[in-house]
């Protein structure tokens, strides 16, 4: 966990009040819509379809126990009773009152919450690996990282009135669970030939209407000089990044229109010029911020514990295990994915009695910390292994054992047309209908790994584009339409997926994907090769010819 | 279902109402012929040309402090007067999400 400090804790009142200002004098007709929309977005306040919605920030995924039962607390007090985790680390709460944003600010304050950098053209929330810190092999813990970016672009004027939203996102393992290669910058922490920690930089990733996968700008920035190298690029993103179209806006069309190379010499133009500009972080700053990240006191216990052994006899503990549970980089110590993907529920809710009793297992069992992933699944990352079947029991009452964590009906979806003022289509009907489909829990292990995103417009909140299968809604003529492409990952190996067909109607969505995956049944090599892998093998092809022969 | 956030040209082909979010608690609400917002769509003000579409518009959103966002939308009039949203973007609206959210009562 990460303490704030007073300069923190002053900061986030201070914007509360300020708030609470502007929300007054906006009721009263002293700010007029166009004046106060800049500031509402400031504050994480979007107007939807029904309502406001208000976005909170989750600093790299990190929450404790306390600021967990806040959230249920807004969600009970000013919402309706539930939220749902974003694709970047945030929650939504879709019902909120301007006149009560205020309150809910200010008793999120009080346990460190904040809706600063969730909205707006300026650096959004820096997001990370949702096991940074408990993940084996992990470089080092990412958020030390991603907490210093975090204080540095904060109300920093250079980062505040971008020409777009500007995201990042960081990775210390060998795994990328942070879908770095689709943010404006994604960062991958290693180490040089001669040990020192530093950064890969790739620059241009990002989905949305013109989708991009980030490409490498330089292989190694030193730790110490990693805010300078983003200030670098974020004045030439300043300097060049159009203004006089939304579309054409994000860093990523800048990138391809003069072409990596050229930005990346730019780049390194202006990072030379800045010369010392005060922001070489010395040995003393860094570890100033590690040593605010508190690590659990962990207990030397066995690899595998009687308790384990014994309920391995379960089958329904021994499935969730399985496909729930992943190595610790400590002994006798386990990561445990909560799936917020329940059959027929809207992918990444969670209600106010769920968050309140995730908040009492964290206590229990997991050091009082919470992990927040971009799958919209939670984490519990510090669960003795003798305790997993007790704990295997509780989220079980709560609805949130199911054992699809990376299975086809782990779904991305945004909240599409069914809260959002941008879709064209709706989202969580798709999922919705596609988990009850792929229900069965053998069938869904004998698909393995299968990654299916929904996006409700081509803003792409979903990541249909990186989705194994994805799904972007369209509208053709008043009716809801649905593009389907397929051999997209998000990954270490980021790609874009390629379009299968015509796009299909909202009633045949669930057919097709189901016909999708048969294909892949049929094709596979072997039972161990991946959706994913078997598109890459064949190409799209073998699978669009089964699928739509008979449409 | 193209979102009407970015409505610019005015031309109806049908009965339209005005629709926006009340500013206070960001509730769905329609114009009505009484130059005030209510949250139920029959008593909304109907439409049927171009040029009343734009005045009712343009009076909707003079009251920036009454309302955010006020846009054009389609309706249905059936039988009887019965005023019905003219497409799903309204019928969400109008009726809430389409999902069930497992939320207990």
């Amino acid at each position: 966990m990460y303490a704030y400090d007073e300069l923190d804790r002053t900061l986030i009142n201070e914007r509360v009040s300020e708030f609470r200002d502007q929300v007054k004098r906006r009721l009263s007709g002293e700010l007029t819509e166009d004046e106060f929309k800049i500031l509402r977005l400031q504050n994480g306040v979007y107007l939807q379809l029904h309502a406001y919605m208000f976005r909170v920030a989750i600093p790299y995924g990190t929450l404790s126990s306390k600021q967990l039962r806040r959230l249920a607390h807004v969600a009970r007090r000013y919402d309706r009773g539930y939220g749902h985790f974003t694709t970047r680390q945030n929650i939504q709460f879709n019902w909120i009152k301007l006149a009560e944003l205020p309150d809910a600010l200010s008793d999120l304050a009080e346990v460190g919450i904040h809706a600063m950098q969730t909205s707006g053209n300026n650096m959004r929330n820096v997001t990370s690996d949702q096991w940074a810190g408990v993940a084996p092999g992990e470089i080092e813990d990412p958020r030390i990282w991603s907490e210093l970016i975090r204080q540095h672009t904060t109300l920093h004027p250079e980062f505040s009135f971008l020409p777009r939203k500007f995201k990042i996102a960081i990775t210390a393992a060998e795994h990328d669970r942070a879908a770095i290669k689709i943010h404006d910058i994604g960062l991958r922490l290693h180490k040089n030939a001669d040990g020192e920690t530093g950064f890969e930089v790739l620059v241009g990733g990002g989905l949305g209407r013109t989708p991009f996968i980030a490409k490498t700008i330089k292989p190694f920035v030193p730790g110490r000089d990693i805010l300078s190298y983003i200030e670098a690029i974020l004045r030439v993103y300043n300097q060049y990044g159009r203004r006089d179209n939304i579309y054409k806006a994000r860093i990523k069309i800048l990138v391809h229109e003069l072409g990596i190379e050229k930005f990346a010499k730019e780049v390194e133009e202006e990072w030379k010029a800045m010369g010392d500009v005060g922001l070489t972080l010395d040995h003393a700053a860094i570890e100033e911020v590690r040593s605010r990240f508190s690590y659990p006191a962990y207990e030397k216990l066995p690899h595998m514990p009687d308790e384990l052994k014994q309920a391995a006899h379960d089958p329904l503990f021994e499935r969730w295990r399985k496909n729930s549970v992943s190595a610790h980089k400590v002994q006798g110590y386990s990561i445990v994915t909560l799936s917020l993907k329940p059959v027929g529920g809207p992918p990444g809710d969670a209600t106010a009695e769920q968050m309140d009793a995730v908040a009492d297992l964290a206590d229990k069992y997991s050091f009082g910390e919470i992990r927040v992933g971009h799958e919209q699944n939670l984490a519990l990352p510090h669960v003795a292994k003798r305790d997993l079947p007790l704990l295997f029991k509780a989220l079980d009452r709560l609805g949130l054992a199911t054992p699809n964590v990376n299975l086809v009906t782990d779904i991305i979806a945004c909240p599409g047309l069914d809260y959002c003022s941008l879709a064209n289509a709706r989202s969580i009907p798709i999922a919705q209908e596609l988990t009850r489909r792929f229900a069965n829990h053998d069938t869904a292990d004998l698909i393995g790994r299968l990654h299916i995103n929904i996006s409700g417009c081509i803003n792409a909140c979903g990541h249909h584009h990186v989705g194994h299968i994805g799904i972007l809604g369209v509208e053709k003529n008043g009716e809801e339409f649905y593009q389907i492409t397929i051999g997209g990952r998000a990954d270490e190996n980021a790609q874009l997926g390629t379009l299968i067909g015509p796009a299909v109607p909202y009633a045949e969505v669930a057919d097709v994907i189901e016909d999708i995956v048969e294909a892949y049944l049929a094709l596979r090599d072997r039972p161990e090769e991946l959706f994913v892998d078997t598109v890459k093998r064949l190409g799209v092809e073998p699978i669009r010819e089964r699928v739509y022969a008979t449409r | 279902m193209t979102s009407p956030l970015e409505q610019k040209k005015i031309r109806i082909t049908g009965p339209s109402m005005v629709t926006a979010n009340r500013t206070w608690d960001g509730a769905v609400v329609y114009r009505t012929a009484k130059q005030g917002w209510s949250t139920e769509l029959s008593d909304s003000a109907i439409v049927t040309t171009s040029d009343e579409a734009r005045a009712l518009l343009a009076e909707a959103t003079a009251d920036d402090v009454g309302a955010v966002g006020p846009y054009i939308a389609p309706v249905e009039l059936k039988d009887g007067g019965k005023v019905k949203p003219g497409n799903l973007r309204e019928h969400i609206r109008a009726k809430g999400v389409t999902i069930d959210l497992q939320v207990p009562a």
